[in-house]
């Protein structure tokens, strides 16, 4: 097909030369207007994602939105920032086992020790990080807590962004009745705080890190579908669809051939985004209790369950692990952000 | 407008619907089934008997829903297996707090967080804009209960200044007629009662608050930036208006729609907040009762509490979409 339809053509030219604009500082650098992490497709973000259809910079060769993005990523330092911390969580989580000096819960042979004899960071040099009132040592508890967080996170994004892509690509390619549908499941999931559903479905499937993995997920669900549905509509009604139209192209090869795969930039950005709230939201779980397993389980919500009473004498054993999902959630932010600003035409223009 | 209200609550009406169905299924696959569900796990077979009598659990499922729907349209939804007092009652006790909680610090997070997101647009790429950008992805990545923590060492257990828990000093000889504690001291007079339930609410609701207020300044800031480069913002400049007239009446007017949105949003959102700040702080509301009933599975008191977030969720909705026609008169015509 060598109609010129514009799905991969868009780098504007700044992406290669090596002075063009200036590299969004951090200032600028994490906030675009229009949308945010925790508001659901409320903004008008979703329908600025990627327009092909105007262009100012003019076509480069070779040069796709995707790789222009990472171009422009490279040089933006909170995507940088990001990226290193994210890298780092990743590192941790997967490396757990060989970095973690002591199993998960307890550090063996060790008994439960009273509050006021809590040895704190650096007391004792076997246990950089000192213990919690398990007798767990903190820093392998908080290297395997980055595991399973990495786990909830990563799972359950995926099924919130299976699920939600579903959806929306129903309400997007098909319209009327089904879209009504699909919008009205929607409005019904979302009229249930996050945090509640993720309760009620933890209670359905009993406690364990799968039912917090599933809950996090349906309550990712409504988000990603609203997102797809309202990039494809304003997709439709582009110029190239028009093209595609009038060249006989069938329903089904412009929804998935075209209309799609220029809808899903906001939908990966919010998904990046959706991995901090996910991390934040499985920390919320395990601190309501809903993780399942004993109390000592080395998940960082969990840890700061059981710092609550000892707050007073021993406030580190709260700030960690608390420190560790701030961090994370900041790593995945930073970087869903700047992917976001680096695909947005809007700020390519600045 | 009287039409749009009527339009917007006819809309409300699947939502709940759809919902309740989906509640009814819940209680269904509870483990255990409903019986068990309504009478906690230590139930007797005969109590369970008694129950799937009394309820018609024992009957056809669509008849089960309109047995179902009768009762929670009558306010009726059971009692709480922890107190076993009735749900609608426990809620009416203690809804007082976290509304006073809520309206606390959604205060703090508008008074601050639209000057704040004003004041990094007008600066927008200087050191103040950046502070306000970094404090409002600080607002938005650390979790809400581990801000409590913080806030609750520092201020309550290292400084001393603020109360570390609870509504009220217990001391305090207070009079309660609305359980809306700063409101009950000031009309009975008992001003040191009210200041000490105000002090109260500093830590919980700054806890609370700093999420929406975060979002609150960003979505200002991004709303501003787009608005004060319109055509008519130039044009009112051109004129040589007063630069105060500018900001109030079109800057402003036009790029709080966005805000109000996500105003309504984090409403809804600020009530599931609650159960975590509430909790780290023994604040007796609705939320530390919700912590409760998660951690001891007090059905009764999750399910009502559900239905009745998603009612007040869809009513701020409503709210927000007549407020949109209040504030933008173009919403109005359409």
């Amino acid at each position: 097909m060598s109609v010129n339809l514009p799905p991969t053509a868009g780098g504007p030219a700044e992406g290669l030369t090596p002075g063009g604009s200036p590299a969004p500082g951090p200032g600028s650098g994490g906030l675009v207007p229009g949308m945010t992490a925790t508001v659901p497709a409320a903004g008008p973000g979703p329908g600025v994602g990627i327009d092909p259809g105007r262009d100012p910079g003019g076509p480069v060769r070779g040069t796709s939105v995707w790789m222009d993005a990472f171009l422009r990523l490279r040089r933006n330092p909170a995507a940088i920032a990001g990226a290193v911390i994210v890298a780092l969580f990743l590192l941790v989580a997967v490396l757990a086992p060989l970095i973690a000096p002591y199993p998960g819960e307890a550090v063996p042979g060790a008994r439960e020790i009273t509050p006021g004899d809590i040895p704190g960071p650096g007391e004792l040099p076997q246990y950089p990080l000192g213990l919690d009132r398990f007798g767990g040592d903190v820093l392998s508890k908080l290297v395997w807590g980055a595991q399973s967080s990495l786990m909830i996170g990563v799972v359950s994004t995926a099924l919130g962004l299976a699920g939600g892509m579903l959806l929306g690509l129903l309400a997007g390619a098909f319209g009327g009745w089904i879209d009504g549908v699909v919008m009205r499941i929607v409005d019904i999931l979302l009229s249930v705080p996050n945090l509640l559903l993720a309760v009620s479905i933890a209670a359905v499937l009993g406690q364990g890190p799968y039912a917090v993995m599933i809950a996090i997920g349906v309550s990712q669900v409504p988000i990603f579908a609203r997102l797809l549905r309202s990039s494809m509509l304003s997709q439709k009604g582009s110029d190239y669809v028009l093209a595609a139209q009038t060249l006989g192209l069938s329903r089904r090869t412009i929804t998935m051939s075209h209309v799609l795969p220029n809808s899903v930039g906001p939908v990966i950005v919010q998904a990046t985004l959706t991995l901090a709230t996910a991390v934040i939201d499985a920390a919320a779980l395990s601190f309501l209790g809903l993780g399942g397993g004993r109390p000592e389980t080395a998940e960082w919500g969990r840890m700061l369950t059981y710092a609550q009473s000892e707050l007073g004498i021993a406030p580190w054993l709260a700030f960690l692990p608390g420190l560790c999902i701030a961090i994370t959630a900041l790593g995945f932010t930073l970087l869903g952000e700047s992917l976001r600003e680096a695909l947005d035409p809007k700020s390519r223009a600045r | 407008m009287l039409r749009l209200i009527g339009k917007r609550l006819l809309l409300l009406i699947p939502t709940l619907i759809g919902l309740s169905i989906l509640l009814f299924l819940w209680v269904r696959a509870l483990p255990g089934g409903p019986a068990t569900a309504l009478l906690g796990d230590k139930a007797t077979p005969e109590a369970v008997a008694r129950v799937n009598e009394a309820y018609g659990f024992d009957r056809p499922i669509l008849e089960q829903y309109f047995i179902y729907m009768g009762r929670i349209l009558s306010g009726d939804f059971g009692n709480s297996l922890l107190t076993n007092r009735s749900v609608l009652e426990e809620f009416a006790a203690r809804f007082p707090a976290t509304l006073e909680l809520t309206a606390f610090a959604m205060i703090f997070a508008v008074a601050l967080g639209i000057p704040l997101g004003y004041w990094a647009a007008r600066n927008v790429g200087r050191w103040q804009d950046q502070l306000a950008v970094l404090l409002s992805l600080m607002g938005v990545v650390v979790p809400v209960f581990f801000l409590a923590f913080i806030l609750k060492w520092v201020f309550a257990v290292q400084l001393g200044w603020l109360p570390t828990d609870g509504r009220q000093d217990p001391r305090i000889d207070a009079t309660h007629y609305t359980n809306f504690f700063v409101w009950d001291g000031m009309i009975t007079g008992e001003y040191d009662a009210a200041w000490d339930a105000l002090l109260h609410l500093v830590l919980p609701g700054v806890a609370l608050g700093t999420i929406p207020l975060a979002i609150i300044a960003r979505i200002t800031r991004a709303s501003v930036l787009e608005v004060q480069n319109a055509d008519y913002v130039r044009t009112a400049r051109a004129k040589g208006l007063a630069p105060r007239l500018i900001r109030d009446r079109f800057v402003m007017r036009n790029a709080l729609l966005p805000v109000v949105t996500t105003l309504g949003l984090q409403l809804g959102l600020l009530i599931s907040g609650a159960v975590l700040t509430e909790t780290v702080f023994a604040f007796n509301g609705i939320g530390s009762f919700l912590w409760d009933a998660i951690f001891n599975l007090d059905f009764p008191v999750l399910q009502g509490f559900i239905i009745f977030i998603a009612v007040v969720y869809s009513l701020i909705n409503l709210l927000v979409d007549v407020s949109y026609g209040l504030i933008d008169p173009r919403v109005r015509v359409s």
